[in-house]
């Protein structure tokens, strides 16, 4: 039988051995979790208020920074600052996931930033992702559920990656003078992937209806986002049977709400954090008391952590989940003893060569996943003869390019599997023929790679 | 017992290549030595994020289109029929057109209306279900349905290349999973060890083992062009001339059905640029696979592309379009009686749509898909209506004029 403190550590953090100080039991993680986010003032990524400055005297160049010889030298040095922040934001990002003494945190931020994927479409918006994390998710990770949505939903990240803030009302002012209209992207993506869920009862014309609810909200970097009447379409809009009238966020606000308050959601919100950290498919009991907790508490997301961790099907001994590449890349580190320290002191082509190459040869190229919806669950979807051919060439060759020395493979078992390691493993890290080929064999076994 | 395992006992030792591209995912599928599937290829393309079918073959003869896609339609657009256009991205396509080696089909859809999620849409399509059932419930695709059906596949059954799963393919029957640029080099000791070590979790031991048996007889992606970074005018071929030349390569030896996906296409916001890349991209596939399969093969072959749904018949407020329903099936390939459009043409009237907003779907896409099989490997009209695709009503297809879509 596993030892609780083990699967707490597999199961919801980044692995053995723990860093020094890390809680192993449940109300101690909780306490954590609840108490202030140390990883992100140890490893600190930059939000939209460092970021957007830069935007806005990028936008106010226009292409002019490209051309212009006058202004290509502050253009030049703008898009270096943006890539400067980015290299720090990707390895503070993993040196975080590898310090931290709150790993549940750390892997709630990265379930929470998958739920409300967004993507960097030109280079210049390369920290957006970063900075909803930081903006919207990490404030809000303990607090309510319509409090995240509402934050996620308004970040500029989101704005600018669901086409919001091209949106126009078709009979609003401007709608009306310069033939804009709508564009229903962010509405459908808020009510399908980020609250309701598409198993709910929703239609079209609710869809249409948030669509004209939201226009108005833009982000411009030189002011921000905000509110403009003129691109918002006239009149009350009504959505899943309720009207919101009324100028301004306010209505987008109450919207929001509402919608992170439905009993849907819950359940949407219940089956995905149960599918991520235990099985893709879930006891339904799991997905019941989780549904309940959030319900009685009206979507307050501690309520529900809590009522994962209490659960006795979140400790169910057999590890049905795969650790995604990142995750696996990241307690593979953690196994050989690197920390965050070690990751900052790789070059930035190193970092990109070694790791990020790897995560994406993977099946997980960094922080770009196809579309909204995220990265698959499906322990398939990541385990197939193409991705574990890679995971198994990874850890035969990247770990004497990682660490001076290889560890001792039955240490590293120890270390990184402690109870978990099965006998055939045990028997099979004896038998390996080189130093070389017993980490590997750890590292690619079926115990390491699951959850 | 898993096919794999017992393929297990045939590896040799060695080590391979093969490539995964970056957004796209091929899966294979090959013929015995009693070659049930004769000689014929079937290669299906799986469009993820719904292709604007109306951008991509643009309906300039519909007296309503230039005014629903006032910024999107191309006056140079290469003219097909006199109603249908080719968007320019396509236009290295109208030598096949003119050949008789391409068609397409307008106004098809599969059964799933209303919600228009990508997600659901896609699964619907791979599951081959109708609106009844599921889809998440259902946990095979229908080309493995196919696959089932048909006694006697032996080894070379199917593969999925890519990093990405291809629901398509899933299922009881056998299917093969690689990707162009894959590599295992391992001791015969560590082989054994992982072996052993896999033993009792079943997904890791299938994938461990046909990786080493794909590892071994890997032939087939060494030979790959090992090129800079393909590009035309900015867009990224690379992982595409992988993925179709690793295709192509099991394509000339026993597979004998293929199926790949291409991204790319959720074109919300200034579509005449993000199209135009997905379109250079199925257009450098379609071109390339019939290059790499040379003319015997290629005259074999049919090749069906699908997409989720289609697109708003209307332009959206940011010189894009909105999900929709209605949408378009390109088929190519030497065995294709092309050069014409397929499907009955519902009209762009605002009372044509579906909706008021979208091309209404006139027909069921997978009945041409079913009739494709029908057509190529003798499958019972019964079987393709209640297996592979259950539910399905074959009756009404619009061949207008044509006696079938196959030659």
């Amino acid at each position: 039988m596993t030892a609780i403190r083990t699967l707490a550590a597999i199961r919801f953090g980044y692995g053995l051995p723990l860093p020094a100080g890390a809680p192993d039991a449940v109300p101690a993680m909780l306490a954590a979790l609840a108490g202030p986010d140390r990883a992100a003032a140890d490893w600190p990524i930059d939000g939209l208020a460092v970021i957007q400055p830069k935007l806005a005297q990028l936008r106010k160049m226009k292409g002019a920074g490209r051309t212009d010889p006058a202004l290509i030298p502050v253009y030049d040095q703008l898009q270096a600052e943006i890539s400067a922040a980015v290299a720090i934001a990707e390895r503070h990002t993993v040196a975080r996931a590898l310090d931290a003494r709150d790993g549940f945190r750390e892997r709630l931020v990265a379930f929470w930033a998958d739920h409300f994927t967004v993507l960097a479409r030109p280079k210049s918006d390369a920290m957006l992702p970063y900075a909803l994390v930081e903006d919207a998710i990490r404030p809000n990770i303990v607090g309510s559920f319509s409090d995240l949505l509402t934050a996620a939903t308004l970040h500029p990240a989101m704005l600018t990656y669901l086409d919001q803030s091209q949106s126009v009302g078709p009979n609003s002012f401007q709608g009306q003078r310069r033939e804009k209209g709508l564009n229903e992207n962010l509405a459908r993506e808020v009510i399908e992937l980020h609250s309701l869920g598409v198993g709910a009862g929703y239609s079209q014309d609710d869809v249409r209806q948030m669509a004209e609810l939201l226009t108005g909200v833009t982000y411009d970097p030189r002011i921000g986002t905000r509110f403009e009447p003129r691109r918002a379409e006239p009149g009350p809009e009504t959505v899943l049977g309720v009207t919101y009238a009324g100028e301004g966020m306010d209505p987008v606000r109450a919207a929001l709400g509402d919608l992170g308050r439905k009993p849907e959601t819950a359940g949407h919100i219940a089956r995905k954090l149960a599918v991520h950290f235990v099985s893709d498919t879930p006891d339904v009991d799991l997905v019941a008391a989780l549904q309940a907790a959030f319900v009685a508490s009206n979507g307050d997301l501690m309520a529900v952590y809590t009522a994962l961790l209490a659960h006795p099907a979140a400790w169910q001994p057999q590890a049905e989940k795969v650790r995604q590449p990142v995750d696996f890349v990241v307690a593979s580190l953690r196994a050989l003893g690197l920390g965050g320290a070690d990751v900052m002191a790789m070059s930035r082509n190193s970092f990109r060569a070694k790791l990020q190459g790897a995560m994406a040869e993977m099946g997980q190229p960094w922080k770009k996943p196809k579309g909204p919806d995220g990265w698959p669950e499906d322990a398939s979807a990541w385990i197939s003869p193409q991705s574990l051919a890679t995971r198994i060439t990874w850890v035969m060759q990247a770990p004497e390019k990682l660490v001076p020395t290889l560890p001792d493979p039955v240490a590293l078992m120890t270390a990184c599997l402690a109870d978990r390691a099965g006998e055939t493993l045990i028997w099979a890290v004896s038998k390996a023929e080189s130093i070389r080929e017993g980490v590997g064999l750890v590292l690619a076994s079926a115990e390491f790679n699951r959850r | 017992m898993d096919r794999r395992f017992f393929l297990r006992g045939l590896a040799a030792s060695a080590c391979s290549a093969a490539a995964h591209p970056l957004m796209t995912t091929v899966t294979l599928a090959g013929s015995d030595g009693g070659r049930p599937l004769g000689e014929h290829r079937l290669i299906v393309m799986i469009l993820r994020g719904a292709m604007d079918g109306l951008d991509a073959v643009q309906p300039q003869g519909d007296p309503e289109y230039a005014g629903l896609r006032p910024t999107l339609l191309r006056p140079d657009a290469i003219d097909l029929d006199g109603f249908f256009a080719l968007h320019p991205a396509l236009g290295g396509l109208a030598p096949l057109w003119g050949a008789g080696q391409l068609a397409f089909v307008q106004a098809t859809a599969t059964p799933y209306r209303y919600k228009r999620s990508h997600f659901a849409g896609q699964d619907m399509l791979e599951a081959g279900t109708g609106m009844d059932v599921v889809a998440d419930r259902v946990r095979d695709g229908w080309l493995n349905r196919l696959l089932q059906a048909m006694p006697g596949l032996s080894a070379e059954t199917a593969y999925a290349i890519g990093r990405d799963a291809i629901p398509l393919l899933d299922g009881a029957a056998p299917v093969r999973n690689w990707a162009p640029e894959a590599f295992l080099d391992l001791s015969p000791q560590a082989r054994l060890l992982f072996e052993a070590v896999y033993h009792d979790d079943p997904l890791f031991a299938a994938a461990a083992s046909e990786a080493m048996e794909l590892a071994d007889s890997g032939d087939v992606g060494m030979g790959m062009a090992d090129k800079g970074r393909e590009r035309t005018k900015g867009v990224k071929l690379d992982d595409v001339e992988k993925l179709v030349t690793y295709a192509a390569g099991r394509l000339r030896q026993d597979t004998r059905i293929a199926a790949f996906s291409l991204s790319g296409w959720d074109t919300h916001r200034g579509q005449a640029g993000s199209l135009d890349k997905a379109l250079t991209r199925l257009q450098y596939a379609i071109v390339q696979l019939r290059e790499k399969l040379g003319a015997e093969v290629w005259g074999q072959t049919t090749l069906l592309a699908m997409t989720e749904f289609g697109r708003t018949a209307r332009e959206n407020g940011t010189a894009g379009t909105d999900h929709g329903t209605g949408g378009t099936m390109v088929v190519a390939g030497g065995a294709v009686r092309g050069g014409q459009m397929y499907g009955k043409w519902p009209g762009l009237a605002e009372a044509d749509l579906f909706e008021a907003r979208d091309l209404m779907p006139t027909s069921d896409v997978r009945a041409w898909a079913a009739h494709v099989m029908q057509s190529l490997y003798g499958i019972d009209r019964a079987l393709l209506e209640s297996v592979v695709f259950p539910g399905l009503d074959m009756g009404g297809l619009q061949m207008n004029g044509a006696p079938g879509l196959i030659l």
